[in-house]
């Protein structure tokens, strides 16, 4: 049975709210499908407003992955922004999808995707306004009702602990083939006739270990509140469930038909991924350690993704996206090579995340040949060098200078530096060494280009250890002790008058990090923390207008009465070696005596660790546990020479 | 390295001339109404550069391709008559060039005609537009009462809530004609009046809500949810009508001096 477009109950409504564009849906490259002719059907809810969620390549991949089989049907939605959703439910309108404007709730999956724990309480809200009950155990009425299997992914996912009884299934990792592999089996589940209900299909998705189920898993809690086991609750399903890697990115050029949205976005380009993983090893960054091996896709490949790809869209901009595009084995003779097609063509080509000791002048050229710069941000992360060998991000301060030297002598005015506060072992000294490195910059600058025109931001926000990393086991620095760093390091940058107005300093406050840092490294009790701070109105947390510290402190406090643990105790106590962390029975393939002497290490400040793509294995364990391996060039291969890559009109 | 360099000039020979001017008629329609001008401008230079026009540019580190918009409807108000121009460095077949164009553009954001054209400005030869206000739970009776009513007006003083603050307006000077329709564009069900005018552009603009106010405040006129507006014609007033930027007649609207409202045929 078709079901109805809600657009025409939502169309009156949209006079009435900001920016109703993000809504409508339409954009070039969005597919809308014939919900008769397929049997499994998706709603994919990037848990955050349009603008934020639309250029999300995770969903945008996933989407154009279901999209291409037969039988399968997959639909975007977005967070709505509290004016509509005040509107929504003045209406009784549900969460909907920007394709068909299908209700949520008529899926058979919604596959919600999180880059950040901020984003749990918009889960809720999306929940609630879809009809489906909060709780995973309260969707198997007998009545036979069915709601759709609310599935995470993303790296938030890593620990889904929180969220968990809102869930029901979690996919660990790369999400390509675990996607149509949990659609294989729906469907053939629905083919059998459904057996078991909602419950068979979710122990058979479990028994497979492509979903990570959380209510088939019981939690048991020593007196003092730490956790003392994690086990199975039925036969068939694994005690530990492994995270999913695609091996060879070749096989999967996705997004070739990027979703062109006609509101404004935070990022308006075509993005390729040019690898994924990271190998540097920096000892904070949960993304670096889930995502491992490295798995380059080739030159010819990136090539032939960003003609599709811009041919498809009309973008202006190519993102070469990875945790560190520098570091692809070939990324000179792809940024020549695009530099080269695109020549005349207006086109810029941007490198989001650049280590500051893999820039080169090669780079710093063809990124600005087009005529076009883009912002160069660098993320030294520690002010000093004693902080940098804390945290493994090897990064001197000759090459930052370096690097810097480079991107003025090419043009640029403007660099922005990125780092952390509240670090493990941080000391005042070293944030205020920040203002030391800043002027240092702006000196470099000013010498090498003979102008006064040079600036530099000093971007810095609060650290937050987090899951399946050599932090894990940290003490949070509490927002106070990060609030008065803050201050102290903008009283330094602006004590200066010869520098004060070349650099600009960017802060954000240390409350939110608390916060995230309760969801990112919390277990299941958090989850009433969570659905008290939503029913006291919690929305957009990751937004500075939405945020309230207090309500969570609050909602903690009073959800947690009567346990062991607070707020204070998921954030700032430290964790021993033998304590049973609530992620420890998913598996990011990471070996648990490497993560603990990595983090000894952190603290000792032995000998840092290099990366195993140019120096021997340093047996982190993912490998070997997961039965991958490291895929990088050289190929040795180019784009051919002299190709246009955007279709020329012709003369008439 | 200490040595003093100057910033790089930009690359390459000058940007090449245009050669030819067209004007590009679009719509802005369905829901593609809610978007702002400005999304309507990135969606067009998007088109532009998929189907690969050889669009002019301007010199400069950061060179903009030459399309020049006239003013559009602001966010949630449809036209079936906006205009820009591109600045061409080799010519195109207008047609050709506008179904390449129009390939590109999400649907609702679609071209409707190119010809060749002067590359004058455009604003000189847009002086005027024809609205269509459907406003949903009016009978064409209290329209008509209410149009009346308003054309008998010397005057109709309204205030708007701007990002500058509040701005005040005479929404009647600058209201040519207005009669009450039966032509609809979104159809609603149910009851709902549609009231057409002609407006001449002004500075600041009188916009259809400035006129919906002065209606409200001079004949209690409150559709039950928010009016539908369209822009069907933009041009120059002429005799007996709007003339269109190339002097094409547009609109359904006749411009008599004495028109004053039709009734409901």
């Amino acid at each position: 049975m078709p079901v109805e477009s809600v657009f025409p109950r939502l169309e009156p409504l949209l006079p009435r709210v900001r920016k109703p564009v993000a809504y409508v849906g339409g954009e070039v490259n969005s597919v809308v499908k014939d919900w008769d002719a397929t049997d499994v059907r998706w709603a994919l809810l990037y848990p955050d407003a349009y603008e934020v969620g639309l250029p999300n390549q995770g969903v945008q991949i996933l989407y154009e992955v279901l999209n291409e089989r037969d039988g399968v049907l997959a639909e975007r939605s977005y967070s709505v922004w509290p004016d509509l959703e005040a509107l929504m439910r003045e209406h009784g309108l549900p969460q909907f999808t920007v394709d068909a404007h299908r209700p949520v709730g008529a899926f058979d999956v919604l596959g919600v995707s999180f880059s950040t724990e901020l984003g749990y309480t918009n889960l809720l809200t999306a929940l609630d306004l879809a009809g489906i009950p909060l709780y995973s155990t309260d969707r198997d009425p007998a009545g036979g009702t069915w709601y759709p299997l609310v599935i995470a992914g993303g790296h938030a996912a890593f620990n889904p602990e929180p969220i968990a009884d809102f869930l029901d299934g979690v996919v660990l990792g790369d999400g390509e083939e675990a996607v149509l592999a949990v659609t294989d089996q729906i469907r053939a589940w629905k083919d059998a006739g459904r057996p078991g209900g909602r419950d068979g299909l979710l122990a058979a998705l479990a028994s497979s270990g492509r979903l990570y189920v959380p209510r088939f898993y019981d939690v048991g809690y020593l007196p003092d509140g730490r956790i003392d086991r994690v086990t199975p609750n039925r036969r068939g399903v694994p005690p530990v469930v492994a995270k999913h890697t695609v091996m060879d990115l070749d096989e999967w050029q996705y997004p070739t038909r990027p979703i062109v949205p006609v509101a404004e976005t935070v990022h308006e380009r075509y993005s390729v991924e040019i690898f994924r993983g990271c190998t540097r090893g920096c000892r904070f960054c949960q993304a670096g350690m889930i995502t491992r091996p490295v798995r380059e896709r080739s030159i010819t490949t990136i090539g032939a993704m960003v003609e599709k790809g811009m041919t498809a869209s009309g973008f202006q901009e190519v993102g070469l996206l990875s945790l560190s595009s520098a570091d692809h084995s070939e990324i000179n003779e792809i940024a020549k090579d695009l530099a080269d097609a695109y020549e005349g063509t207006n086109t810029g080509l941007s490198l989001p995340s650049t280590r500051v000791d893999a820039f080169n002048v090669t780079l710093a050229d063809e990124l600005s040949r087009g005529g076009r710069r883009s912002g160069l941000t660098f993320a030294p992360e520690g002010g000093s060098e004693r902080m940098r060998k804390v945290i493994n991000k090897m990064v001197t301060e000759e090459d930052l200078i370096r690097t810097v030297t480079t991107a003025y002598s090419s043009g640029w005015r403007q660099v922005k530096l990125y780092f952390m506060c509240g670090l493990p072992t941080e000391t005042d000294e070293d944030v205020l060494a920040i203002a030391g490195l800043a002027r240092k910059v702006i000196q470099a600058g000013r010498e090498a280009t003979g102008r006064r025109d040079i600036r530099c931001t000093v971007s810095i926000g609060g650290f937050v250890p987090k899951p399946h990393t050599p932090f894990q086991w940290a003490a949070q620095c509490d927002h106070e002790v990060v609030d008065a760093r803050l201050r102290k390091l903008g009283a330094a940058l602006r004590s200066d008058p010869g520098y004060g107005r070349a650099i600009g300093y960017r802060y954000h406050d240390g409350q939110p990090s608390v916060v995230e840092g309760l969801l990112s490294r919390g277990d299941r009790r958090v989850g009433r923390v969570i659905l008290a701070a939503w029913q006291d109105g919690a929305r957009f947390d990751g937004w500075s207008e939405y945020f309230s510290f207090d309500r969570w402190a609050a909602c903690a406090d009073k959800a947690l009465d009567g346990e062991p643990v607070d707020l204070a105790w998921y954030t700032t106590r430290e964790r021993d070696r033998d304590e049973v962390l609530p992620w420890d029975h998913l598996d990011a393939g990471l070996d648990h005596d490497w993560l603990w002497q990595d983090w000894q290490d952190a603290l000792s400040g032995a000998a840092e660790v290099e990366d195993c793509r140019w120096t021997p294995c340093y047996d982190c364990g993912v490998c070997p546990s997961m039965g991958t391996e490291i895929q990088t060039g050289p190929t040795g291969e180019r784009l051919p020479a002299g190709t246009r890559l955007l279709p020329v009109l012709n003369v008439s | 390295m200490a040595a003093t360099r100057t910033p790089p000039a930009p690359k390459g020979p000058p940007p090449a001339p245009a050669v030819q001017h067209l004007l590009v008629t679009y719509a802005k329609r369905g829901r593609m109404r809610f978007a702002s001008h400005r999304d309507v401008g990135r969606a067009f230079e998007r088109a532009v550069r998929q189907a690969g026009v050889p669009i002019a540019r301007s010199a400069g580190f950061n060179p903009h391709p030459k399309i020049s918009y006239a003013s559009g409807t602001q966010t949630g108000v449809a036209s079936e008559a906006e205009y820009l121009t591109l600045a061409l460095t080799v010519a195109q077949d207008p047609a050709r060039l506008g179904a390449a164009l129009d390939s590109g553009l999400p649907d609702g954001i679609d071209v409707i005609e190119v010809r060749e054209d002067s590359g004058g400005a455009l604003n000189g030869r847009l002086t005027a537009s024809e609205w269509l206000m459907e406003l949903p739970g009016i009978s064409s009776d209290a329209a008509t009462a209410a149009v009346r009513q308003f054309l008998a007006a010397a005057a109709a003083p309204v205030e708007r809530l701007t990002s500058k603050g509040v701005r005040r307006l005479d929404a009647r000077g600058v209201v040519l004609t207005m009669d009450v329709s039966l032509r609809a564009f979104t159809g609603y069900s149910g009851e709902c009046a549609i009231i057409r005018m002609v407006v001449r552009h002004s500075e600041p603009a009188v916009r259809p809500e400035d006129v919906l106010t002065a209606l409200r405040q001079i004949a209690g006129l409150v559709p039950a949810s928010a009016p539908a507006v369209t822009r069907v014609a933009q041009g120059v007033v002429g005799d007996g009508g709007l003339a269109g930027p190339v002097g094409q007649p547009v609109g359904q609207a006749a411009l008599s001096p004495t028109a004053e409202h039709k009734d409901v045929p």
